[in-house]
């Protein structure tokens, strides 16, 4: 221990604390400044940066000593006498908030730049902000917000909000309205799950295997027991219910029993008093593997030499076939003048949302506060966290409570369970709660991510443009375990059609077990492969028969009357030819003369692509998809709206409070949201699907008007009027002349013994499982995007100069956020098109540091039109259909084809490489197979 | 995970030469730390039982001129010397290579020292300082003396400086006189480790008449288990105007010469062959300008 003295936010800080301390544990751990958050500890993300000496550092690798004497600035030291600075303001203002993990270290990485530069350029800001990483925004509502600030803080005043066109707004619905927690995001205020400290609390780790296949002899943990500070050490023996767990099928073991399936599974688990005794005790557990052969991919196991990952499975390494039957492809086929079959690949994708997993358990009756087993997560699914939770400790449901708090970024990647069971398990072994946070390395090796997928795929049309059929083989590598495998590969399956009208299909898919790392949800859920594939075969048919691209979409765009390929009549809501027209619109730029697909300056080559998608809203496929949502409104006149669903970033508070407000007549600001609680809000279902706006604001919405009518009714008898002549509105009920605060109709409510709160289950219309011909899905949503690219003839580097987007929501309920989904999908379509790929080798990750796995960073960021198009549907709340997913999904296939224009060289894998790209240019080659992971 | 025990902060060279003969192999020189650090946390090296934190040492954190000469600190980080208008003027290709470096974040606390001292074949301020036949001032087994910065490497990641008893106190660097120039360019690509695919730095002095190359001084890299110059290129330059067709007789020199390998996930060997030209093409025009005009504003700082 030594003497640290620095300042922190203006005040002197005097502390004995161990040497070893980085900046950052300094900060969080010995002075409880939670608001600078860890993402990755590389020094790569920059979402820990603080100023020392107004100069901004990774403070994750930064030491604590090396600040001795000097000034700390972080996050927590911005607002002034509870004044919001300037930059934080704007951050909420301009929608630079969505998750909110990377928001401290963006916001004083940006701090510094405009110190220096109080009237930045883009080009000063990607310089500023290059390593700075931000998973959610896609990063144009941080320039918007930096130059917002930088102008007030000129005194020019600050900019406003860029707005985007859509159908006029009511009270609440339709406005820009910022979600209620973000003020806690800007200031360091907002509790993640690595920011919660109990007394007593131990460190969790867990030891994960050695092999990506290996049968397990035995382990031995009695060394590591005998180590002092060691508090537990728990294997497979000591799990007192199921030792399993899933999302739809159970085969995960919670801790491995006779065998390894994948690098990410876990051993053994370990609670200690600190991190580095943790870590020190899994060094001690000596673990005899038999190494088996690797199960790489799933072409190879499919083939019958393949080891099988799961003996028990009855189908073998075959986790599902999926099939796609719709008229007579033969025929279709027979029918068609140019048929175009080819093979695309896409590679593993890693959700890199900036929060690694964390996970607290409290045992049960641990203090007031905590009478039941109580977990504390960031999950996308708490009352699933519940049930496998209870199953594997062999406890009812009701003796477990988790208790969300906020998420930093899921994407889909935080469906499944990762330290939720084991953290219970160790509370419970050693009565003190136990903390278990994944460092970023362990979260890249650990959970489930984007199928990798081959995906052949042979189109036919006529002469004319017309499709006659599409026939497609997709192999998708499941991983290890099934996680949501299945219904992310049916999506894949069903939407390999694209939206268009495709008489004859036949398509089958295969998701196979194979020994890496598991697939499971992400943002897109399968479609995003297939449109890959769809699209760039769409352009080449077009190319064949002579057709303009567009052309040829708008000629065989899904409409109203239309019926998908399986067997899904159309009736409403089908936005797609308008988001097609304007897009076309824009990028043809009004000069139709003179719009060219392709083009050259000097060693410059230019393109455009488009591509179109749709994706459906909500679970579909039989499921019941049910949210339970509660309404409350108190004598103060404000209300608050309950349910699990989650919010990772995506701005469902925001969405709740809007629909809750509007039915009460309630300013938005009066209405608080609670989220994931699972012994306070009803079960909302899975956030997944993007469905939480559909089922979870319909449940809201319903809610709400429960509770206005049976206020409504009070009101009538009290006030001696018509019920149907009382209009709710600015927090008050009225009817000709008199008027009542809503608080005053709570307490009138109340005086008659009843509670003023509701309940609503909402049961979204109901679906058909897949080959039964009938509604697979209640909605969906559609888009087009065009991309200009780039392509530097000398080198081959691929940049993005342009994103024109249009999505059909069916209503935006609120369009700040919904531009939030818009940017920050493309830059994820653009990094699945040009920077990411997860790369395994022989069951064995390389992708497992963030400097490793590259996501787009600010200097990747194209300029981005959004056209938003609102096609209502009839059950949706308001009209408002999916969002989430559709902004992302033909990012991709839209560069992919714009860089075939530009170069005439065509991609059939992502991420693009130059290496290849450029020596296929050299060789007059007109395809590349291959990408950056066949370099070596 | 507890990546060293001990740290300390000496503010004399003598005191940090005698902390580290102390530890006898049980400490590290840090500076930045920002290659050091995450070597110990991927187990890439065993915890250090002490760092030895050289930035409040006066001599190793000086940016001085002396003469015709720059005598930069080892101690001196990446963002200093971007933002110096002296070297920027007049060793501008250490400006361009050390702007590329991390981003802000790692430019901020990340020392051309440590750089250095990490020994990469295509470290990017390496590259330069190989182009500006810079000299090292070191502690070597207890001997200071001063060493062509070449001499430093001796193959990939290891320096000649033992890291737990050696120090690196101080570079020195020529400035760039009248008729002379520098620069630097990098490829990289947007997948992976944000290593270069391929750097290089040229230094180029022309004759009294402005229009022939009289000297130069090329490294390109990687293309050699350490830093080299790229000798058949230069001497296809060396003498001839600065034209076009000694532009092309330098990247026929550098084909013919220069043998680049495939490396895992950054680059293919026709591809880097391909990049060697494109570099030649890019860097060799850049730094004749500047040596003509006297002007340099230095390019890609921040970006690439």
């Amino acid at each position: 221990m030594s003497l640290l003295k620095v300042t922190v936010n203006g005040q002197t800080v005097e502390k004995d604390i161990p040497e070893s301390r980085t900046l950052a544990q300094f900060l969080r751990l010995d002075l409880g400044l939670t608001g600078t958050k860890i993402g990755c500890e590389e020094a790569e993300c920059g979402i820990c940066t603080v100023l020392v000496d107004g100069v901004p550092v990774d403070s994750c690798l930064y030491p604590a000593f090396k600040a001795q004497g000097a000034a700390i600035t972080t996050i927590e030291g911005l607002a002034q006498n509870g004044t919001l600075h300037p930059l934080q303001r704007a951050f909420i203002e301009h929608g630079a908030v969505q998750c909110g993990f990377c928001t401290p270290g963006v916001i004083m990485t940006a701090k510094a730049l405009l110190e220096q530069n109080p009237n930045p350029t883009d080009h000063d800001i990607k310089v500023a902000l290059k390593d700075t990483y931000c998973r959610c925004t896609g990063y144009t509502s941080i320039f918007n917000a930096i130059h917002s600030a930088a102008s007030e803080l000129r005194g020019e005043g600050p900019l406003p909000w860029k707005r985007v066109e859509t159908v006029g707004p009511l009270s609440a619905v339709g406005q820009p309205v910022a979600p209620p927690e973000s003020v806690d995001k800007v200031t360091g205020r907002a509790r993640f799950t690595d920011d919660y400290v109990f007394p007593g609390m131990l460190i969790g780790r867990t030891l994960r295997s050695a092999y990506p296949h290996a049968r397990i002899r035995r382990i031995d943990t009695a060394k590591a027991r005998a180590l002092p500070g060691v508090r537990a050490v728990l294997t497979h023996e000591d799990v007192p219910g199921d030792n399993i767990h899933g999302l739809i099928y159970d085969d995960w073991p919670v801790l491995a029993a006779d065998k390894v399936r994948y690098m990410g599974d876990a051993v053994a688990i370990v609670a200690a008093d600190d991190a580095d005794t943790a870590e020190r005790a899994l060094g001690l557990i000596e673990v005899d593997y038999e190494p088996l052969p690797v199960v790489y991919g799933p072409e190879y196991a499919n083939t019958p030499e393949a080891p099988l990952v799961h003996e028990d499975w009855p189908t073998g390494n075959l986790l599902k076939h999926i099939k796609v039957r719709h008229g007579d492809v033969e025929q279709g086929f027979a029918e068609a003048d140019v048929i175009i079959e080819r093979t695309y690949r896409t590679p593993t994708i890693e959700h890199m949302f900036m929060e690694p997993e964390c996970a607290i358990g409290v045992p049960a009756g641990y203090d007031a506060e905590h009478p039941k087993l109580t977990i504390y997560v960031g999950s996308q699914i708490p009352y699933e966290d519940r049930r496998q939770t209870a199953r594997a400790l062999g406890l009812p449901e009701d003796q477990i409570r988790v208790r969300g708090t906020l998420i930093g970024g899921g994407f889909g990647g935080k469906e499944d369970i990762a330290g939720q069971i084991h953290v219970g398990l160790l509370a419970q072994k050693t009565g003190r709660p136990v903390k278990m946070l994944y460092t970023r390395q362990e979260s890249l090796l650990f959970h489930p991510k984007r199928h990798a997928t081959v995906i052949r795929i042979k189109t036919g049309a006529r002469r004319d443009g017309t499709l006659t059929a599409v026939q497609a083989e997709l192999y998708g590598d499941g991983g290890a375990y099934a996680s949501l495998s299945d219904k992310v590969m049916t999506r894949a399956t069903t939407h390999a059609t694209g939206p268009y009208v495709v008489p004859n299909a036949k398509i089958d898919c295969y998701v196979m077990y194979t020994n890496n790392p598991p697939s499971g949800a992400f943002r897109g859920f399968g479609v995003t492969q297939s449109a890959f594939a769809v699209e760039q075969n769409m352009d080449l048919v077009a190319e064949a028969i002579g057709m303009d691209p567009v052309e040829f979409r708008r000629k065989n765009a899904q409409r109203v009357g239309a019926t998908t390929a399986t067997g899904q009549l159309l009736r409403e809501s089908v936005g797609l030819l308008e988001t097609l027209e304007r897009v076309d619109r824009d990028m043809r730029g009004g000069t139709p003369g003179s719009f060219r697909w392709g083009w050259r300056e000097g060693n410059k080559a230019y393109g455009w692509g488009i591509a179109c998608a749709y994706k459906n809203t909500g679970l579909g496929g039989g499921a019941i998809d049910r949210s339970v949502a509660e309404v409350e409104v108190f004598e103060d006149s404000s209300a608050e709206v309950r349910t699990s669903s989650a919010d990772m970033g995506q701005g469902l508070t925001a969405v709740l409070a809007q629909v809750t407000a509007e039915e009460l007549g309630l300013p938005v600001a009066r209405v608080r949201v609670l989220l994931s609680d699972t012994d306070l809000t009803p079960d909302g279902g899975p956030t997944t699907a993007s469905r939480q706006t559909y089922v979870s604001g319909n449940a809201a919405r319903h809610a709400a008007i429960t509770m206005r009518d049976a206020l409504r009714a009070v009101v009538a008898e009290r006030l001696s009027v018509a019920p149907d002549e009382l209009v709710f509105e600015n927090g008050r009920v009225r009817a000709n002349g008199t008027a009542v605060e809503l608080g005053e109709a709570v307490r009138w409510m109340r005086e008659e013994g009843r509670e003023a709160r509701a309940r609503y289950q909402y049961d979204a219309p109901a679906t058909q499982p897949l080959g039964t011909g009938g509604d697979m899905h209640f909605a969906f949503s559609y888009a087009t995007q065009a991309a200009l690219v780039e392509v530097d003839l000398e080198t081959g580097a691929v940049r993005v100069v342009k994103v024109i987007a249009s999505n059909d929501v069916g209503r935006a309920i609120n369009p700040r956020t919904l531009e939030g989904q818009v940017e920050g999908g493309i830059s994820m379509g653009l990094g699945n098109a040009l920077t990411e790929e997860y790369i395994i080798e022989n069951g064995v990750p390389w992708s497992t540091l963030f400097a490793r796995y590259k996501i787009p960073s600010i200097k990747h960021t194209p300029e981005i039109v959004s056209h938003i198009v609102e096609e209502p549907t009839a059950d949706g709340p308001f009209g408002a259909k999916g969002v989430g997913e559709i902004t992302s999904i033909n990012t991709t296939p839209a560069i992919a084809n714009a860089v075939y224009h530009a170069t005439g060289v065509r991609v059939f894998c992502n991420p693009i490489d130059q290496d290849a790209l450029l020596r296929a240019l050299k060789a007059g080659a007109a395809e590349v197979h291959t990408t950056w992971h066949d370099v070596r | 995970m507890t990546l060293w025990t001990h740290y300390h902060t000496p503010s004399s060279l003598a005191e940090a030469h005698a902390l580290l003969q102390s530890y006898a192999g049980r400490a590290r020189v840090i500076a930045g730390g920002t290659d050091l650090l995450l070597d110990i946390r991927h187990g890439h090296l065993t915890p250090p039982e002490a760092l030895i934190d050289i930035t409040k040492i006066p001599e190793m954190c000086s940016l001085i001129q002396e003469g015709d000469d720059l005598v930069i600190g080892a101690g001196v980080t990446h963002t200093r010397i971007v933002t110096d208008a002296l070297i920027a003027a007049r060793a501008t290709c250490l400006v361009e290579s050390c702007g590329v470096v991390g981003g802000p974040q790692v430019r901020n606390v990340g020392t051309l020292g440590g750089n250095v001292a990490h020994a990469l074949p295509a470290g990017d301020g390496t590259t330069s300082l190989v182009a500006l036949d810079a000299w090292a001032d070191v502690i070597v087994r207890d001997e200071r003396r001063w060493l062509p910065i070449r001499e430093l490497f001796l193959g990939p990641g290891q320096s000649l400086l033992d890291p737990t008893r050696d120090l690196l106190v101080r570079f020195r660097i020529p400035l760039a006189q009248e008729r002379e120039g520098s620069a630097f360019k990098r490829i990289m690509r947007p997948q992976g480790v944000a290593l270069p695919i391929l750097g290089c730095a040229a230094w180029v002095r022309l004759d009294s008449s402005g229009e022939r190359c009289e000297d130069i001084r090329l490294c390109i890299g990687p293309v050699d288990r350490v830093p080299v110059r790229a000798e058949q290129v230069e001497a296809a330059v060396r003498g001839q105007p600065i034209d076009p067709a000694t532009v092309d007789a330098a990247v026929a020199a550098g084909r013919t010469s220069l043998s680049p390998r495939t490396s895992k996930y950054r680059a293919t060997a026709s591809y880097r062959q391909e990049m060697i030209d494109v570099l030649l093409r890019r860097v060799l025009p850049l730094a004749a300008e500047r040596a003509r005009t006297g002007q340099a504003v230095p390019e890609g700082v921040g970006m690439e």
